[in-house]
């Protein structure tokens, strides 16, 4: 095969062309934590299951609908995350995952962010099972986005990652893609983010 | 399995025919500017009217009803921007915003220009498709009824799917509500004839890249007598219809790419059809729970568009590059946008299928072994990633 000029870096392909800790079966996985995020109308969806001794994620699997870049991101993020704690898995970022990788296209960047999102839904699923509902973060965040269910602490993930117009937060956190009646309310958060970090 | 490289996305663009190369190369020299009254700029001149009429006999016009512009693109901007003219001459109803007409399946170079003029310099109405991508006719009757239409645009053929539409009874049809009518040609020239003055069309845009020639090359026909103003202003080429120095060698690779067309499209159309159907009888056979998208009849010859459930089509199209293969697809996630092929949703097919649908096009240089490696290559992929995949298979 040709190897020169691909969309995307030589680690970027290494993952989509082999992805790693791929969930055969959901039957036969006991896991202890499962997370399941992404909506099809836009093209993606991804489910994240972890099994968990002592606080530490021992093992995970995963599966997507979803593009070269989900594939390869969460890849990469399955095998970063294994004998992690549970609190440091929970605050990996899209960047970390991304830099590991070598680097995306910037179009591309929102893409990546399923496989953390999953993640974190399969650790807070863990979390509720476990009694220790306080350590889950989204339940402080506000939902800004109903139809995408974007809260105010992803437009922060997303300023930080560079968002500074409606259009750019757009494609980093899906918000206001369906009905689009947040806009106003996300704009604001936008511009209180950027000043806070930027300005 | 060996790697081969495959190219099934002649939509997209086509490679240059040997016998345009060979003919612009000898060519290359002739630089003099066709508007210059010495020899050099009537050699050019010659070269540029020669081809002018070998591009108007194809469609069966006459050479002063063909312009060249930069790209079917431009072709298309002039034609729907005629709208947004504050002259007279070309405001012909006298219409402070006159309505324009097109389809919910255009191409972005329609659908982007409309947008743009929607709401400021005309009120835009969108036809809807059947499932199988043909024009509701009773509702563009309706349309053309309820009010003054100034322009209305179908395209021929359409890019993602295939399906022609029949233009000589859109025609009519529009001419009996005393409207304009444009048609976005450039996927339907050099696979099906193109007859302007049996269709009674007023605008036809035409490319040729698509047909074996070069790049930054199109054609606008602009029937005698209809109004009609630049898009582009600044000199007098093209009977002051379009300004710019004319693309003299874009012109006569143009001119050839045509000539060859009129030699191979009707052989090649039968032979691509053959291949299409093996193609899709193939991938059929071979992967469950796929679906075709198309008109079964009224398609160009090489054009398959097939949706695959439960698979995102970027990633379908990155895996067959990596086996060499290039088609395209309609998922949001190659498009740049977050929005999936607008032509599959008008169908009626959900984003699912959407965002699943790869289009094979294929061309003159498409051969049996290309297929049997797609329908050997294919089936793994699909398998694979519907492995990985959080989708039910649906149906």
């Amino acid at each position: 095969m040709s190897d020169s000029n691909w969309v995307y870096t030589e680690n970027v392909k290494d993952h989509f062309m082999n992805p790693r800790n791929i969930l055969d079966n959901i039957e036969e996985y006991k896991y202890d934590g499962y997370g399941k995020t992404g909506n099809i109308q836009c093209g993606d969806e991804m489910l994240f299951v972890i099994q968990v001794k002592d606080n530490i994620i021992t093992d995970v699997k995963w599966k997507t609908y979803g593009c070269a870049s989900a594939i390869a991101s969460t890849s990469k993020l399955s095998e970063m995350v294994v004998g992690m704690s549970l609190d440091k898995a929970y605050h990996i970022s899209p960047q970390d995952v991304v830099k590991a990788l070598g680097g995306l296209p910037d179009k591309k960047i929102h893409c990546s962010v399923l496989g953390d999102r999953a993640l974190r839904a399969a650790i807070d699923d863990y979390y509720r099972k476990h009694g220790m509902d306080d350590k889950i973060e989204a339940q402080n965040a506000k939902v800004v986005c109903n139809c995408m269910n974007v809260t105010d602490k992803d437009i922060e993930d997303a300023v930080l990652e560079g968002a500074r117009d409606f259009k750019t937060l757009q494609e980093m956190t899906k918000l206001g893609t369906v009905c689009g009646e947040c806009k106003d309310e996300a704009l604001t958060i936008m511009e209180e983010y950027i000043e806070k970090y930027f300005d | 399995m060996s790697y081969k490289r495959v190219y099934l996305d002649h939509n997209a663009t086509t490679p240059i025919h040997p016998e345009v190369k060979k003919y612009m190369v000898d060519k290359f020299d002739l630089f003099g500017n066709p508007s210059s009254m010495h020899e050099f700029g009537r050699e050019a001149r010659q070269e540029v009217e020669k081809n002018r009429k070998i591009i108007a006999d194809f469609i069966n016009a006459s050479p002063d009803e063909i312009i060249f512009v930069g790209s079917g693109s431009e072709a298309n901007n002039t034609v729907l921007s005629l709208s947004a003219c504050p002259l007279k001459s070309c405001n012909i109803k006298g219409l402070i915003k006159p309505k324009l007409i097109t389809s919910r399946i255009e191409h972005p170079a329609v659908l982007e220009t409309v947008k743009c003029l929607n709401g400021k310099s005309a009120e835009v109405e969108y036809v809807d498709v059947d499932s199988q991508g043909k024009i509701k006719l009773d509702q563009l009757e309706a349309m053309l009824r309820k009010e003054q239409a100034l322009i209305v645009s179908i395209m021929t053929a359409n890019n993602e799917i295939g399906t022609i539409q029949n233009i000589k009874e859109i025609a009519a049809l529009v001419h009996q509500y005393q409207a304009y009518f444009h048609t976005d040609a450039v996927q339907a020239a050099g696979k099906i004839d193109i007859d302007v003055k049996d269709w009674d069309v007023d605008f036809l845009t035409l490319s040729a890249h698509k047909i074996y020639g070069p790049k930054g090359i199109g054609a606008l026909y602009i029937k005698k007598g209809v109004p009609f103003c630049p898009l582009i202003y600044g000199g007098h080429q093209e009977e002051g219809r379009r300004a710019g120095t004319e693309n003299s060698l874009g012109i006569l690779g143009f001119g050839k790419a045509v000539e060859m067309r009129k030699i191979e499209m009707k052989d090649e159309g039968i032979r691509l059809l053959k291949l299409k159907n093996k193609l899709k009888a193939g991938i059929i056979e071979k992967v469950s729970h796929t679906k075709v998208v198309g008109h079964e009849k009224d398609c160009i010859p090489g054009t398959l568009n097939i949706s695959f459930e439960g698979v995102e089509g970027e990633s379908i199209l990155l895996y067959l590059d990596l086996m060499g293969i290039a088609v395209s697809t309609g998922s949001a996630c190659s498009s740049g946008s977050l929005e999936p092929s607008h032509v599959i949703l008008a169908t009626g097919l959900d984003a699912e299928f959407a965002h699943g649908s790869i289009r094979f096009s294929l061309g003159r240089d498409t051969t049996e072994d290309e297929i049997d490696y797609v329908l050997d290559t294919l089936p793994g992929i699909i398998g694979k990633l519907r492995k990985m995949s959080t989708r039910e298979l649906r149906s």
